[in-house]
C-alpha cells in the first residue's frame, strides 16, 4: 500500500517534471515565422557547445577585435586584426588546438601586416589575407613564403586618390580572387589569378524611384542638389563563396518599406556575370526578421553581417541588429532562427563573424574576443537529415524523419512540406494535399491536385460518358417512336380517307 | 380581399422583373440603363437585392474560394467590417456623385443613381460567385483562367457604372469622365467633414461632460 501511494506521487510529478525539462520553447531563443508572418517559438536547433578563448588556445597576448573567421576542414583561421595577426587553430576530437601564429609573410614588402581584416586558404594550402591597412591582398604558400600581391588596380575606373583598403575576400577554384574594398561601390574588385585587375562584379543596382528623380530634378536647386547624397550603388557588408563557387554578398544598405516587395535583396547569390540568382520560394524574401518590437532600442530590420554556406545550400545569416541567426534553405523558406543580445553565453552581443564547419556553427565575438561554437541539438539534425534524405532520394525514410521533427515541433510547416512531398513520390496526392494544405503550399498543392484531378476523372470518365451518352440517346428514341407513332397514325387515316372515298 | 391578393402579386411580378431586367441592363447597357431611369424598368428593391448579393458574393468569396488562389487569414476575418468596408464607400460615393452632378445640370435623382450602382455591380456576383467553385476545380498553375475571369468582372462592372452615370445624367463620355475624378475628390471632401464633425462631436461632447464634473464637485 505504501509503494502504491510512493508510485501514485511519483506519477504526480511525472508529467511536471517532463514539461520542466527545457526544450528551448519556454526560453523564447528559437523560432520560425508561420505563414502568417508571426512568431513560433520552436525548440532550439543549435545549442552552445563550446566557447574558445584566448586561454584555451594558450596565446600570450590576448586576441583584440578580430573581425573575421575562415574554416577549410579541420582548420579554423581567424583575423586577429588589432594584433596585426592571423591564428590557425584546427580541431583535434573535441579539442580546438592553436596550430600557428601567422604575424609575417616572408618575401613581402614589409613583411608584417597591418589590420589583416580577412583571410581566405584555398584547398591547397595557400594562404591569402586582406592586409587593410598596408593596402594589398597577399598570397602565400603554407610555409608563410609570398608568392604574389594584389595591389590597388592602375584603372581610369578606380579612382587613384583614394586608398585601396581590402576589407573582405573569396577566391574561386581557379584562383581568381575577389576584393570587397571599402568605399567601392562598383561591386567587387577582381583579380585573375595571375594578379592582374579585369574590372568589377555584381554592382548593386542603383535604385531611387519616380518621386526621388523629381524632387532631386526639379524641386531643387543646384546648391541643394550638391549638398545631397547623389544616387550611388552601396557597398556590400560582407561576402561569402559556396562550394559551387557562387558568391553569397550581404547587404545592409536598404530601405526597410523595400523589403517585403524583394527590391532590397539583403542577401545575394551573384553568379559569373554579377547577377543576383538566389532562389525565393519561401512565403517571404529571406529578409531575417518579418516582424520587429515596437518601441524596442533594437527596433528596425535585420541587418546581415556576416552570411556562411553549408555543403548541402543552406545558408545561414548573422543578423547584427538584433544577435540573431537565420538559416534559410536553398530554396529560400526560413528554417530557423535563434539567438538574443547579451552577454550570456549563445548570445550575440559583439558578434562579427559567422562560419561553419560542417553543420557546426562558429562565431567570432570582437568585444569577448572569443568563438562560440554551436552544434546542432536533436531537433536540427533531424531536419538537416530529413532534407538530405530527400535530395538522396529516400522518400518514405525522409517523411518518417520529418515525422520525427514534427513530434519536437508541431508548428513546422517545411515538415508538411517534407512528408507531403514524399507522400507525392508514392503516389499518394490526395494524402499530399492535405499536408501542403496545412503547410499552406500552394505550388506543391496544385502540383498534387493536378495528378489527383487527372486520377479521377480517368477513374469516372466512363460514368460520365454513359451519363452524357443517355442523355442525348434516351430523348432521341422517344423522339423516333413518336415520329414511328405519327406514320402510323397518319397510314391509317390515309386508308380511313381512301376507304371513305371508295 | 380579392383586391389586395392580386396587388401583392403584381408587386412580386414586378420585383422579379426587375430582377430579370438586371441581366438585359448588363448586356444592353446603353439602352439598359436609359429605360430603367425613363421607363420605370428597374426597382429599388431589385438593387438593394443586387448589394446584398456583392456583398454575400465577396464574403463568401473570402471564405470558400481554394487557398491556392485567395488565403485570407481567416481568423481575423470580421464579416460586418468586410461588408462596411464595402459599403461605405459605395454609399459615400452615390453621395457625392449625386451632390455634385445635380449642381452642374446632372438629371440624375439620387435614387437612379443608386439603382445605376448597384445593378453595375452584378456582374461581380455573376461572375465571382461561379469562380468560388471554379476556383475548386484548376490549379494554381492554371490560375491565368482564374484572374482572367476576375479581371473581366472587375471592368465589366467599372463600365456599366460608367454608362450607368452617362445615361442617367443625360452626359457625355467625357464629362462623365470628368465627373468620375471629381466625386471621388467630392468622397475625399465627405470623408473629411465626417472626420471634422466626429471630432467637433468628440470635443463637445468632452466639454460638456467636464462642465457637468466641475458644477457637480462644487455643488457637493
Amino acid at each position: 500500500m505504501k509503494r502504491l501511494a510512493c508510485l501514485m506521487v511519483l506519477l504526480c510529478f511525472l508529467p511536471s517534471l517532463a514539461i520542466g525539462a527545457n526544450d528551448g520553447y519556454e526560453t523564447t531563443y528559437s523560432y520560425t515565422y508561420d505563414f502568417w508572418d508571426e512568431v513560433q517559438y520552436s525548440p532550439d536547433p543549435y545549442r552552445v557547445s563550446d566557447v574558445i578563448y584566448s586561454v584555451t588556445l594558450g596565446l600570450d597576448t590576448a586576441m583584440r577585435k578580430p573581425q573575421s573567421l575562415f574554416v577549410q576542414g579541420k582548420r579554423i583561421y581567424v583575423a586577429d586584426t588589432g594584433n596585426n595577426r592571423i591564428l590557425e587553430i584546427e580541431k583535434q576530437g573535441e579539442e580546438y588546438v592553436l596550430l600557428r601564429v601567422i604575424d609575417h609573410i616572408s618575401g613581402a614588402q614589409p613583411e608584417t601586416f597591418s589590420s589583416p581584416t580577412d583571410m581566405f586558404v584555398d584547398p591547397e594550402g595557400n594562404l591569402y589575407v586582406a592586409d587593410r591597412d598596408n593596402n594589398r591582398v597577399l598570397m602565400a604558400d603554407s610555409e608563410g613564403n609570398l608568392i604574389r600581391e594584389y595591389v590597388k588596380p592602375v584603372d581610369s575606373t578606380f579612382d587613384q586618390s583614394m586608398a585601396f583598403l581590402p576589407n573582405k575576400i573569396v577566391v574561386d577554384s581557379i584562383g581568381r580572387v575577389y576584393v570587397l574594398a571599402t568605399n567601392v561601390n562598383k561591386g567587387l574588385v577582381k583579380y585573375e589569378p595571375d594578379g592582374t585587375f579585369t574590372g568589377y562584379i555584381g554592382a548593386n543596382p542603383v535604385k531611387y524611384n519616380l518621386w526621388d528623380y523629381i524632387w532631386k530634378e526639379f524641386l531643387t536647386t543646384k546648391e541643394q542638389r550638391a549638398q545631397q547624397a547623389s544616387f550611388v550603388p552601396t557597398e556590400y557588408e560582407n561576402i561569402y563563396i559556396d562550394h559551387e563557387g557562387f558568391i553569397y554578398c550581404t547587404n545592409i544598405v536598404f530601405s526597410e518599406y523595400d523589403l517585403r516587395s524583394d527590391t532590397a535583396k539583403p542577401i545575394r547569390r551573384i553568379n559569373a556575370i554579377g547577377n543576383d540568382i538566389l532562389i525565393k520560394n519561401g512565403w517571404e524574401p529571406p529578409i531575417g526578421d518579418l516582424q520587429w518590437l515596437e518601441g524596442s532600442q533594437d527596433y528596425g530590420p535585420s541587418k546581415f553581417k556576416d552570411i556562411t554556406v553549408f555543403d548541402d545550400d543552406i545558408y545561414v545569416a548573422f543578423d547584427r541588429t538584433h544577435g540573431r541567426v537565420f538559416g534559410y534553405d536553398p530554396q529560400g523558406s526560413l528554417l530557423w532562427a535563434f539567438g538574443t543580445k547579451g552577454n550570456s553565453e549563445g548570445a550575440f552581443l559583439g558578434a562579427v563573424s559567422i562560419e561553419h564547419m560542417d553543420h557546426d556553427l562558429l562565431c567570432l565575438d570582437e568585444n569577448e574576443n572569443s568563438i562560440t561554437v554551436f552544434t546542432p541539438t536533436d531537433y536540427g539534425s533531424l531536419i538537416y537529415r530529413a532534407n538530405d534524405e530527400y535530395l538522396r532520394g529516400e522518400y518514405e525514410t525522409s517523411a518518417d524523419t520529418w515525422r520525427e521533427v514534427l513530434k519536437l515541433n508541431a508548428n513546422y510547416p517545411l515538415g508538411f512540406v517534407g512528408i507531403g512531398r514524399a507522400l507525392m513520390r508514392q503516389n499518394d496526392f490526395s494524402g499530399a494535399m492535405s499536408y501542403f494544405k496545412m503547410a499552406h503550399d500552394r505550388q506543391n498543392y496544385g502540383r498534387a491536385y493536378r495528378y489527383y484531378r487527372k486520377d479521377v476523372v480517368e477513374k469516372y470518365i466512363g460514368w460520365g460518358v454513359a451519363v452524357i451518352a443517355a442523355l442525348l440517346i434516351v430523348p432521341l428514341i422517344f423522339r423516333k417512336r413518336k415520329q414511328m407513332k405519327e406514320e402510323v397514325e397518319a397510314y391509317e387515316r390515309l386508308r380511313i380517307g381512301n376507304r371513305d372515298k371508295a | 380581399m380579392k383586391d389586395s391578393v392580386s396587388v401583392t402579386e403584381t408587386r412580386l411580378d414586378r420585383y422579379l422583373s426587375t430582377l430579370r431586367y438586371g441581366l438585359y441592363v448588363i448586356f444592353h447597357p446603353f439602352d439598359g440603363f436609359w429605360d430603367m431611369v425613363h421607363e420605370k424598368r428597374g426597382s429599388l428593391a431589385a438593387a438593394h437585392t443586387f448589394l446584398v448579393l456583392f456583398l454575400l458574393t465577396r464574403v463568401l468569396k473570402l471564405m470558400y474560394t481554394n487557398f491556392q488562389f485567395i488565403q485570407a487569414p481567416i481568423q481575423y476575418i470580421n464579416i460586418y467590417e468586410q461588408c462596411g468596408s464595402l459599403l461605405f464607400p459605395f454609399l459615400v460615393l452615390c453621395v457625392s456623385n449625386w451632390a455634385l452632378s445635380t449642381l452642374f445640370d446632372g438629371k440624375g435623382y439620387f435614387r437612379d443613381i443608386y439603382m445605376a450602382m448597384c445593378y453595375a455591380l452584378l456582374p461581380y456576383v455573376l461572375i465571382q460567385l461561379p469562380l468560388i467553385l471554379v476556383s475548386h476545380i484548376i490549379s494554381f498553375d492554371e490560375r491565368e483562367i482564374y484572374s482572367v475571369l476576375m479581371n473581366i468582372s472587375l471592368i465589366w462592372c467599372v463600365f456599366l457604372a460608367f454608362v450607368g452615370l452617362m445615361e442617367v445624367h443625360d452626359y457625355g463620355p467625357g464629362k462623365t469622365l470628368l465627373f468620375l475624378f471629381v466625386t471621388v475628390f467630392g468622397a475625399l471632401v465627405i470623408l473629411f467633414l465626417i472626420l471634422v464633425f466626429f471630432s467637433l462631436l468628440s470635443d463637445a461632447y468632452g466639454f460638456f461632460a467636464s462642465l457637468y464634473r466641475e458644477i457637480a464637485f462644487r455643488l457637493y
